[in-house]
Parts: structure tokens; sequence; C-alpha cells
């Protein structure tokens, strides 16, 4: 019996060329995908003019009223963060941003196509946490070098510069800890497969979690509270704290251990349930 | 070639794939066919990866279709549920799926133009009627080449213009030495265009023969227009012959050839003013077939069930 290779299109000869599947091949589609929708770009802009717009209005009124200002809000003055503050606000945006990425997906159908096309499923969560982890940092940093550079101008004779102890970590920091919120609203996006349920997650652990544990008694708040994942996040871009925060380094390793936890039930999810 | 061996799909306590075993042979247009709810969205599912079989397993060309390093161009699917982001124009849809396969952009605009979208290409998908989506759907589907291509309900809710192109489309497919595996609940599409049928109903399989035989199956009615009907009526009564009629002048028989009545009538002197054979649709076969399994009946107008 002689053997031969089953053709596996028989009848026709392939005439399209293909590749296979890698994870670097989900993420070129990844990228088209994330810069093919005018919603991305809308929102990306929307947090980079919070960051740089909130930042550099603040830093104008601080400026402007200083003389105002009581003993207490010049004690607590700090011009980095004050150039910085918009970044509370971006946190929400791009944090939504994240959980479109692949919401979006799940509520138009387009998922079905996707891990048709890589059905081992897990390169589309890398492929994806991947395309937006560099867009993100890339327009973060650039919103938080800005909004420094502005902030720091319009605070006048208030204003510090880069050699400022903290100034460039605070600055740097502040663009990863953008990053890393966006792909924790990746990561719930993938696990709750709805827009609105995985904004709700992630407005839930950013926002509500803190006053929840507002609530409970300080030696609890005092405890758990710097923990939880913005306390922790903010650690390393916010320069003036209340002395219950964690040392910089500890509080992002802190939150970057949220944001993989988060991945990893994404992964494991995305691998074992239907589509 | 798809092979199914036992495959099942629970749902919580719902069966909807019970036990399916069956092949798509290469080379010919299959249809699988069932009512609504019978379980063929849910086994084209299981086929793509989509959902993972409760037990049972299910292989395209030999590999469970995740085993593929091209999966695309092993088979190709048009699902019956969109698959689309409305926010993105026809050709970067197109082009974000053949980025995973490394597909050229020549191919993109070649599979455009196949369907006949490259006018619209640009436009946003949200925009599209229902049959320029199905359209695009069928692009994707055949982005790649694939030997095998996948189609659920692919004429569902498209004008007579849409389902004359896909079902040339099919032909053509065909043609080319593609397998093809087609569902439907449209038994009159099915005769058109499948060679071999695969019937579920209840998740379960009911049959799997060649279309023509399957209509074979089905017993042919001779009808019979006579201005003396009911002498031949009396004339054509036999234990192994049937006659009713549905209206003064006319009669159904079952049980004898045409032949037969015609030379009853000479034999008799009686005037035949029509004699036809109805064989029977591959719907009324496929209603005979699965009128057990149809999960939704409505209830008859008294109020007790069908």
């Amino acid at each position: 019996m002689s053997v031969t290779t089953a053709p596996t299109h028989p009848g026709t000869a392939p005439r399209v060329a293909v590749s296979p599947v890698t994870t670097a091949t989900v993420a070129r589609s990844e990228w088209i995908k994330f810069r093919t929708l005018r919603s991305s770009w809308i929102v990306m802009a929307v947090t980079v003019v919070a960051v740089i717009g909130i930042g550099s209005l603040v830093s104008y009124f601080t400026n402007s009223h200083w003389s105002s200002m009581t003993e207490i809000e010049r004690l607590r003055f700090n011009a980095v963060d004050r150039s910085l503050v918009g970044v509370n606000l971006a946190q929400l945006t791009i944090g939504v941003l994240g959980v479109l990425f692949i919401s979006g997906e799940y509520s138009t159908g387009m998922v079905r196509a996707t891990l048709g096309a890589a059905p081992r499923r897990l390169p589309v969560l890398a492929g994806k946490a991947l395309v937006f982890a560099v867009v993100s940092f890339v327009c973060s940093l650039a919103a938080t070098v800005v909004a420094f550079t502005a902030g720091q101008s319009l605070l006048a004779s208030h204003s510090v510069g880069w050699g400022h102890p903290g100034a460039v970590r605070a600055v740097f920091g502040a663009a990863a800890y953008l990053t890393l919120v966006g792909l924790l609203g990746l990561a719930l996006g993938f696990i709750v497969r709805s827009t609105a349920g995985g904004i709700a997650a992630l407005f839930g652990l950013l926002l509500i979690l803190p006053v929840i544990f507002n609530a409970l008694p300080a030696s609890w708040n005092n405890t758990v509270g710097p923990y939880l994942p913005g306390a922790a996040g903010s650690a390393l871009w916010t320069l003036r704290s209340d002395g219950t925060v964690l040392a910089p380094w500890t509080g992002f390793g802190v939150f970057c251990a949220w944001c993989a936890a988060a991945l990893v039930v994404a992964a494991v999810e995305l691998r074992r349930r239907d589509a | 070639m798809i092979e199914a061996r036992s495959l099942t799909k629970r749902y919580g306590s719902k069966t909807a794939v019970d036990h399916l075993d069956f092949e798509v042979r290469p080379g010919i247009v299959t249809g699988f066919l069932g009512p609504n709810g019978s379980g063929k969205s849910t086994t084209m599912r299981l086929i793509l990866g989509l959902d993972r079989p409760t037990s049972g397993s299910v292989t395209v060309n030999g590999r469970a279709y995740a085993d593929h390093p091209a999966p695309l161009s092993e088979v190709g699917a048009l699902l019956e549920a969109r698959s689309i982001h409305t926010g993105r124009s026809a050709r970067n849809h197109l082009l974000a799926l053949a980025a995973t396969h490394r597909i050229s952009t020549r191919r993109v605009d070649e599979v455009l133009d196949l369907v006949g979208l490259s006018e619209v290409a640009s436009k946003r998908v949200g925009s599209f009627s229902l049959g320029m989506g199905q359209r695009l759907g069928i692009a994707a589907a055949l982005l790649a080449d694939p030997a095998t291509v996948i189609l659920d309900e692919p004429i569902n809710g498209l004008d007579p213009e849409g389902v004359r192109w896909v079902r040339n489309l099919l032909r053509g497919l065909a043609g080319e030495g593609r397998t093809v595996f087609l569902s439907s609940h449209l038994m009159a599409e099915m005769a058109l265009t499948a060679e071999h049928v695969i019937v579920v109903g209840r998740g379960r399989l009911i049959a799997d023969v060649e279309t023509a035989e399957l209509l074979e199956g089905g017993s042919s009615t001779v009808v019979v227009r006579s201005p003396e009907a009911s002498e031949l009526r009396d004339h054509l009564a036999s234990p192994d012959v049937t006659v009713t009629s549905r209206e003064a002048g006319l009669l159904e028989v079952r049980g004898a050839s045409a032949e037969q009545v015609g030379e009853t009538a000479r034999r008799h002197g009686l005037a035949v003013y029509e004699l036809r054979v109805e064989s029977a649709s591959l719907e009324d076969v496929f209603m005979t077939l699965t009128s057990d399994s149809v999960e939704y009946r409505a209830a008859s107008l008294d109020g007790s069930a069908a």
C-alpha cells in the first residue's frame, strides 16, 4: 500500500496563502480592530483631555487663589500632585475603554468571529491586552507629561521642576496607573461580558469599595484600605500622603497583583466557558 | 469532512444536542434540517469550538477545529446570529479577521468583490441591511478559501434576489469541490440545493440519507378529476387503495399508480379531465419525520393540545 498524504483540500488547490494563528498575528488583528473603531479614539481623547485639561485648570486656579487659601490648604498642597489631579477622572474613562474593547464584541456578536479565527482563545486575551497596554501607555504618558509641564507653568511661583523628588516617578507612574486601570477594565469586560456590567464592576472596585471600607471601623479601614486597588495604585503617582498609604512601589506592586489576578480569572473563564 | 461522534450538549437540564452521530462528506452539499430549536445552530457552534460538547466529539478534517494551526482555511462559517461589530466598516472587519491568518489585503478586496460589497466596503456595518450583513458574513466565511463551508440559515431574511444569489453561490462552491454544510428549516430550499440531508429533531438524529432517497420514501398521490367521480371511486376501492376527496369531482388516490387509475376509468367508460401524480414534497416527508419532535407546537383553537 502506498503512503500518500491526504490533501487537506480535496479537489481544490489552496489558492489563498495563510499562516498559522499566533499571539503576534492576533495582536495585529486586535490593533486593526482598536484603531478602526471611532469610539476607541473618542474615549482615548477624552482621557487625554481629562488629564491635561483638569490638571491645567486646577493648577491655574490654585495659583490665582493662593492668597485666599487657608493654611491647611497650603500645607496639603503639592505642586506635582496638583498638576496630575486629572488622572482621578481619566482613570474612569480609560477603564471604560478597556471594558469596551471586549464588551463591544460580546454585545455585537463580533466575539464569535474573533474566536472563530483564533479558537485557542488565549491569544485573543493576550493580543488585546498587549495592544491596549501599548496604546494606553503611549497616550497616557503623553498626557501626563503635558499635564505636568503645563500645570507647573500655570502654578508659576508655586511650581517645581522635573528635578523635584518623585516628579518623574509620579509622571511615569500616573501613566502606568492609567494603563493598568484600563487592563483591569479589559479583564473585567472579559469576565462579565457586558458593557454595563464591566463598568459597574470597575467603578465598584475603584470608587465604591473605598466608600464601604470608610464606613467600617477605623482599625479595619486603616489596615485593609491601603490595599484596595485605587489606593494601592495611587501610591506610585501621589507624592503627598496622609500616612495611611503604602510605600510607592509596594502600592504599585499590590495594584499590579489586582490586575494580574483579574487577567488570570479572565483567561480561565475565557478558556472554560462557551463563547 | 466533518465527523460527529456521539456529540452531546446540555445547557443546564436542557439537552440541545443528544448523541448525534453523522459525517459530512467532502465535495457535496449536505443539508442540515430540523425544526427551530432542534439543535442545528448548537451543532454548528460545537463544530467551530465556540461551545464545548458535554460529551462526545466533533472533528473537522480529522482534528478538532481549534487544533488546526490555520482554522479559517479549514472551515469558513456563517453563523445564524450576526458576528460583526456594527461600528466598523466592512473592509476593516475583514482586514482584522485576515490579519489573524496573515491573509493579504488583495484577498480581502477579492471577497468583497465576490459578494458584491465593494461599493459599500468603507461604510459602517451598522448601516447595512440584513442582506448586506449576510453577504459580509459570507465574505468572511470565504476569506481563507476554506475547503469546508458551514452556513447556518443563510437565506433567512433575504429578499428573492438574495435567495437566488445564495443558491447560485452554494452551487458554485460545491462545483469547486468544496464541502458545504447548510442548515435550514426550509425544506424546499434543501430539495433544491442539498444532495444529502441530515435531519434532526430535539437534538436527535432522525435521518441521514440522500435527498432523492428521502423523497422516494414519501408515498405519492394520484389526483384525478372526473365528472363521474363517485362512480370511479367505487371502482377504485380495494383494501390497498385509499381514496379521499377534498372537493366535488376531484379524487386523491393513494396505493394505486396513475396507469391503474387511468385503466380503471377506461374499462368503465368514465370520462377523465385530469390525471396527475403528486409526489410527496420534502416538506411533507419532513413534517412526517419530525412531527414527534417539534419543540413548540401551537395548541389547537379549542384549547386542547394538538
